[in-house]
């Protein structure tokens, strides 16, 4: 799967993409592989404030419980639904219709620390 | 992940990276954690057959006029009981009654024991049957022996049937046999840790690949598939079996782990059986239940179990059943709570999230 030229990467193995003042977050297709067949996600509410870095839910596969953390700041807007019914859609297109949630980003210069696509790729030695 | 310890690794390693398994330290055993995925394993073992790498597991061998003597003496059942070929699960303990180890022990004659048991157990579970041993018995770490490889499904016996004379729909569950594989001598049990039919096959170190890529050939048509140790534990948790380090430790006995049926109280001494007369008369303080989620969430080994608020007990196993498609778990409570239908609470993440205690095993395969 290739890694989005246009999305910002963490090293905790989250992307985001940043349109205008909204991050739309995810997790990677290399943290989905990792974790194997994913079978519940817990994510915040709507209008719930994150701190960059800071956990803000959990994804399960049959094995383990892993933290997903903010790659920005902001406040959410919008959990993806989709995920509470069908969350083995993060390991079939987790840099798509499985993003985890949209966030209304308050410190637009955080970005500048994320690694490009290509410096992501590096740092998963792939 | 950098570690300042050498994994073990059993014969079988090359074949699991060969296969691009998911490799993880599991007791200081580098093992396959899934192939194809832990659902996908899960379902195959029990909708057809699958194949496992449980070379990890150690052997013991006891020989000699008194090894039926120091066999009931270091655990719990009878092993007097036992005929020729036929096989008994089995605790040691120590003196105050928590678990040494689980183990299986097999009859191979009256004067022959061997003993299965866990792989990070086997150098301790080795160490307490010698220091233990005060009969004319010779007690040998044969570890090194053998490689063993499960089978287990509904398509397990047509699968090993192909490759072996002995007949094996006569080997009656908890029974083995001293046969060949294609003309390798083999040790055909049949047992397993799913709660589907199936058999574990000890075999020769060297022979381990080999046998593999028989049984994958052998299985092919029934849509074989190699399995790790994820599918291993939802399988066996299912099924409710327990897991050495999980619902039995050193500081668990057999009592309190819903395993008292391991004792046999009329056959004599044996270690531990003192400390868990005293329980047994006294009473327990606390006991092992089976549950499911019904509120949001998955429940994992250690987290905290809320009665009417305040902590009461905790998850020893966790899981998302994947044949119940259910969250399930097992846990322990005080002594008197925790009755099937009892509402209690588990602790995930902060959050209490509500559970409903239930009859166990939580699965259990249809008769054939």
């Amino acid at each position: 799967m290739s890694y989005p030229e246009n999305y910002k990467y963490t090293k905790e193995h989250e992307w985001v993409l940043i349109e205008g003042t909204t991050g739309t977050v995810g997790i990677t297709d290399h943290a989905q592989q990792e974790l194997g067949d994913i079978v519940f996600v817990d994510l915040p509410k709507t209008g719930v404030e994150i701190a960059k870095g800071k956990s803000f839910g959990s994804v399960e596969s049959v094995k383990a419980v892993s933290d997903i953390y903010s790659p920005v700041s902001g406040t959410i807007t919008e959990a993806n639904q989709l995920l509470s019914t069908n969350p083995e859609k993060l390991n079939e297109d987790p840099h798509g219709v499985a993003w985890l949630i949209k966030i209304a980003i308050s410190s637009p210069d955080e970005v500048n620390d994320l690694m490009s696509a290509a410096d992501y790729q590096k740092y998963i030695g792939s | 992940m950098t570690s300042s310890v050498a994994l073990k690794r059993t014969p079988l390693f090359p074949v699991h990276t060969a296969s691009k398994a998911k490799m993880v330290d599991f007791g200081g055993w580098e093992m396959p954690v899934q192939y194809s995925g832990i659902l996908d394993e899960h379902h195959t073992v029990r909708k057809a057959v699958g194949l496992f790498d449980v070379s990890h597991m150690g052997e013991i061998e006891i020989r000699g006029p008194e090894a039926l003597q120091l066999v009931n003496y270091i655990s719990t059942n009878d092993a007097a009981r036992l005929k020729q070929g036929q096989i008994q699960y089995s605790g040691l303990l120590y003196e105050h009654g928590g678990f040494v180890d689980d183990i299986l022990v097999h009859k191979v004659s009256d004067t022959h024991f061997f003993l299965c048991v866990n792989a990070s157990n086997q150098e301790k579970d080795f160490e307490h049957i010698v220091a233990n041993n005060r009969f004319d018995a010779d007690v040998k770490f044969a570890s090194g022996d053998y490689v063993q490889i499960a089978i287990q499904g509904p398509k397990a016996l047509a699968t090993v049937q192909r490759l072996t004379p002995a007949d094996l729909s006569a080997i009656k569950y908890y029974w083995f046999a001293d046969s060949e594989v294609e003309g390798v001598p083999a040790r055909i049990a049949r047992t397993g840790y799913t709660g589907e039919d199936g058999f574990e096959i000890y075999i020769e170190p060297g022979k381990a690949a080999w046998l593999w890529d028989r049984l994958l050939d052998a299985g092919a048509e029934f849509g074989v598939k190699p399995c790790g140790l994820g599918a291993r534990n939802t399988l066996r948790l299912e099924a409710k079996m327990a897991l050495y380090g999980h619902e039995i430790t050193a500081s668990i006995n057999p009592l309190e782990s819903d395993l008292a049926w391991i004792l046999k109280w009329d056959k004599g001494d044996f270690i531990g059986k003192a400390a868990l007369t005293k329980q047994r008369d006294q009473g327990l303080s606390r006991h092992l239940v089976g549950f499911e989620m019904t509120g949001r969430g998955i429940a994992r080994d250690g987290y905290e179990v809320l009665l009417d608020g305040s902590p009461a007990g905790w998850v020893t196993s966790g899981t998302p059943a994947p044949t119940l498609n259910k969250n399930i778990g097992m846990a322990y409570l005080p002594a008197g709570k925790g009755a099937p239908g009892e509402t209690i609470e588990i602790l995930i993440r902060n959050q209490p999230a509500s559970a409903v205690v239930v009859p166990t095993p939580f699965y259990k395969r249809a008769k054939a």
